[in-house]
């Protein structure tokens, strides 16, 4: 049976209307309707961290969320926050210390870290491990990605006091 | 997996609620945070024909401190509850839980209403409530009523709540002189408790007293560990009254095992967390 509802959005900046069946997560939702596909499908029960998405300025999973609780509101994928540049030295620094390996984390790892860093600019490794903690990554054992978010932080806290 | 097929509606109103409840009866399900729910549903362990989104309601959010009682809105996010100046100065206990519950990303849409009401026997807020003395509203088209935490988590996920109720504040009285701490042990940051413990009391003179040892992952429900408490009633931290409430924990702990520790293994997790929490408080 059809159940869909009308559901507007303003994705990555745009306004988006659709109608969706109540069943889809937001994540099924941007990839298989919107053809976003950084956000990715991993454990779909919250546990793995690879959906994570922007809702309204906070970071969610995007498989804990139905894609029609999204009207109305502001959501925001890894494809929008790299176009505007606002996780360049974030990539940047993962790139240098190869804090990836087949990327299936890193759009999540990214989100994740980037809330960390604006919320708690002084964050520590253990403020890192912690703030990760919710994001699986299968490859690179985590210390590179701790790394490459520890390298951002301490450069903003330089380029801070300059 | 994928959720199976279901109709969503987003009432505005607690009357059109209670319609939609009645209507469906079993088939219906609150949604608030979906972060128990959602999992669920996508791995097809529950199958309603109907979602109701409660997120649209009015008046069901935020946190408040007024006459010397602390109102948490059902819809209330932990994200808040963690990082609520009220709740730190008021409740610290709440502020200690919360880093426990997942992590960030769930933080931000999980409620406390959600949490409450699912009763989970390893999750943390109940096991606070029960700590803490909460009293739980809860709405229904007769009106709202009171229920005291320790009535109101019954067993295994189940609740005072009836049909076609719903949870819409939990209820905390303030008063001087008590402390608090929340321990858990995990494997891992944000999985499951293995055990938990939310310790509030009050300590004056030295002595302790009103000691209440909630505990979670120890039961199908929140447990209070009277015996333990009451072995140090009036009497000051050291390692006499100390070793006499872990012993004592005997009498009030039966904890199941699970795939990882035995019953006699969280037992033990029990004790170690109880010297902590004396020692926290004490200190």
């Amino acid at each position: 049976m059809d159940h869909s509802v009308e559901t507007t959005l303003i994705l990555n900046g745009m306004r988006v209307s659709r109608w969706i069946e109540p069943r889809v997560h937001l994540t099924d939702f941007l990839r298989e309707e919107m053809g976003l596909t950084g956000s990715r499908v991993g454990c779909e029960h919250g546990a793995c961290g690879a959906c994570t998405v922007r809702v309204e300025g906070k970071i969610v999973r995007g498989c804990l969320m139905l894609a029609v609780q999204a009207n109305g509101k502001r959501v925001d994928t890894i494809e929008g926050l790299s176009d505007s540049g606002e996780l360049a030295q974030l990539q940047q620094a993962f790139h240098e210390r190869n804090a990836l390996q087949c990327g299936f984390c890193t759009p999540g790892m990214l989100l994740a870290a980037q809330d960390l860093i604006t919320q708690k600019p002084d964050a520590g490794r253990e403020d890192i491990r912690a703030h990760l903690s919710g994001n699986y990554c299968r490859c690179t054992g985590y210390q590179a990605i701790v790394d490459a978010v520890e390298a951002v932080l301490a450069a903003r806290r330089i380029r801070g006091r300059a | 997996m994928k959720a199976p097929s279901f109709a969503y509606a987003k009432p505005s109103t607690l009357a059109e609620v209670y319609d939609l409840l009645e209507r469906h009866g079993d088939e219906a399900k609150l949604l608030a945070g979906g972060q128990s729910l959602i999992a669920t549903l996508n791995l097809r362990l529950s199958s309603p024909e109907l979602l109701i989104d409660i997120t649209g309601l009015h008046g069901l959010s935020g946190i408040k401190a007024e006459k010397g009682v602390l109102r948490i809105g059902a819809l209330t996010t932990h994200s808040e509850v963690e990082h609520s100046p009220v709740i730190a100065v008021h409740l610290p206990l709440l502020a200690q839980a919360v880093p426990h519950i997942a992590h960030a990303a769930i933080r931000n849409a999980g409620t406390f209403g959600g949490s409450v009401a699912l009763a989970d026997p390893a999750s943390e807020y109940p096991a606070c409530c029960l700590a803490l003395d909460a009293q739980l509203v809860i709405a229904g088209r007769k009106g709202e009523r009171r229920v005291a935490a320790r009535d109101f988590f019954k067993g295994l996920y189940d609740t005072d709540l009836k049909p076609g109720e719903v949870l819409v504040a939990g209820e905390f009285k303030l008063a001087a002189g008590y402390r608090s701490s929340f321990l858990e042990i995990a494997r891992r940051h944000g999985d499951y408790a293995i055990i938990g413990l939310a310790a509030h009391g009050k300590v004056a003179a030295g002595k302790f007293s009103d000691l209440r040892l909630a505990f979670l992952g120890a039961g199908g429900k929140p447990v209070l560990a009277k015996a333990a408490a009451a072995a140090i009633e009036d009497k000051a931290y050291g390692p006499d009254s100390v070793a006499a409430v872990q012993a004592a924990l005997a009498g009030d702990l039966d904890p199941p095992a699970d795939l990882y520790s035995s019953s006699a293994t969280k037992l033990h997790l029990a004790r170690v967390l109880t010297g902590r929490a004396l020692a926290a408080l004490a200190a």
